[in-house]
């Protein structure tokens, strides 16, 4: 699908190009935009090395973990399926905090153990349980405090302010999140499984 | 009041992170300053990392836009878009986000670099890049790893968010910056 998009973008660009008889657009637009693609790219190290750097402070200060027990009186709400202090809790936990905070490295492994967790109560191996279609929702609409590279991106830009986005981000990742918890009890309701856990 | 408090998030959030992550740090015994610089070092390699993606998809939009196609897909699809008020410039990074995160970061550059970061569309690429996620990434990755074939309503849900992510941008962004 990626492969189509991109090889659409490219081949009808040429195409029209070609037909508007403006075809030296094409090879100008092709390297000018790949010579922009590295100066975007280098002007963003900086950024997200001030960015990283405090991401590590705060994943070595333990805030993963203090997010966790924050969120914790929420997770028996959204996981009724699973039992109150199975392990599988405290990973769902620090993955949703990992991710909030914006440390994708850090949530990757909690994310990976928690669906090992969830594999073990599901009945059917083959089958993603309602908890796992859950946990996803929340991973995929997760609401993000500093979306770091796009900041970074517009200041790569020359914006005025760069970090004015961060506001409304907070915003639209909080409406999507509350309408994927929505969405899951419903779509649950009627994909539902009474046998399963 | 919405709006301003909205903006009062955005110029406080960076000044605060900065304040209570090093604080927090020291309080807990973090050697805060080697802490940094070790995380830093990670800065570099993501940024050199990005840039495959950033020159594949800038290339090919760049073309994309240069020869007059996008005026040819906006024109297209105005009467589909313009129902549902979303900006035509938007769409390829829309229906690029949930398949590849470097892919729609270049999308998303490129808007915001031809645009200028601080127009309406600019601030709208960024939003809407900001608060999505690559779903069928994570969908594949986190099923994969556990050997689920049959997602059930699982993709229907993150396409569900995504969609609802893009439409919220769109608002916020509107209110907030129109």
């Amino acid at each position: 699908m990626v492969n189509l998009v991109w090889l659409f973008l490219l081949l009808s660009g040429i195409v029209v190009a070609g037909i508007n008889g403006n075809i030296n657009i094409v090879t100008t637009a092709a390297l000018s935009s790949a010579q922009r693609a590295v100066t975007i790219a280098l002007e963003l190290i900086g950024i997200m090395a001030l960015w990283l750097g405090l991401l590590k402070i705060a994943e070595e200060a333990g805030m993963v973990r203090l997010l966790a027990r924050i969120m914790r009186p929420f997770t028996s709400f959204l996981f009724p399926s699973v039992p109150k202090d199975h392990p599988v809790m405290g990973a769902i936990l620090m993955n949703l905090s990992a991710n909030i905070l914006g440390l994708g490295n850090a949530a990757t492994p909690f994310g990976l153990k928690t669906m090992q967790g969830l594999q073990s109560l599901n009945s059917n191996p083959d089958e993603a349980s309602d908890a796992m279609c859950t946990f996803l929702a929340l991973n995929t609409s997760c609401i993000t405090l500093i979306p770091a590279t796009i900041i970074g991106v517009r200041a790569a830009a020359g914006s005025q302010n760069p970090s004015e986005i961060v506001g409304a981000t907070i915003f639209a990742t909080g409406v999507a999140m509350t309408v994927a918890i929505v969405a899951d009890r419903l779509l649950r309701a009627r994909f539902g499984r009474d046998s399963r856990r | 009041m919405f709006i301003e408090l909205i903006n009062l998030i955005s110029a406080w959030a960076i000044p605060c992170l900065l304040f209570v992550i090093p604080l927090t740090g020291y309080l807990r015994g973090v050697k805060v300053y080697e802490t940094f610089v070790a995380g830093a070092e990670d800065g570099f390699y993501t940024a050199v990392k990005i840039i495959p993606f950033l020159v594949g998809m800038l290339v090919a939009i760049g073309v994309f836009r240069a020869s007059g196609a996008m005026d040819l897909l906006v024109l297209f699809i105005e009467p589909i878009t313009g129902l549902l008020r979303i900006p035509p410039d938007i769409l390829p990074l829309a229906i690029m986000r949930p398949l590849s995160g470097g892919g729609a970061l270049g999308l998303a550059a490129e808007i915001i670099n031809t645009h200028g970061p601080d127009s309406f569309l600019g601030r709208l690429a960024s939003v809407a890049q900001g608060s999505t996620d690559t779903t069928f990434y994570v969908l594949t990755v986190y099923f994969g790893s556990v050997g689920i074939i049959k997602y059930r309503y699982a993709l229907h849900l993150g396409l569900i968010a995504d969609i609802t992510s893009l439409m919220a941008a769109i608002f916020i962004t509107r209110l907030v910056f129109g």
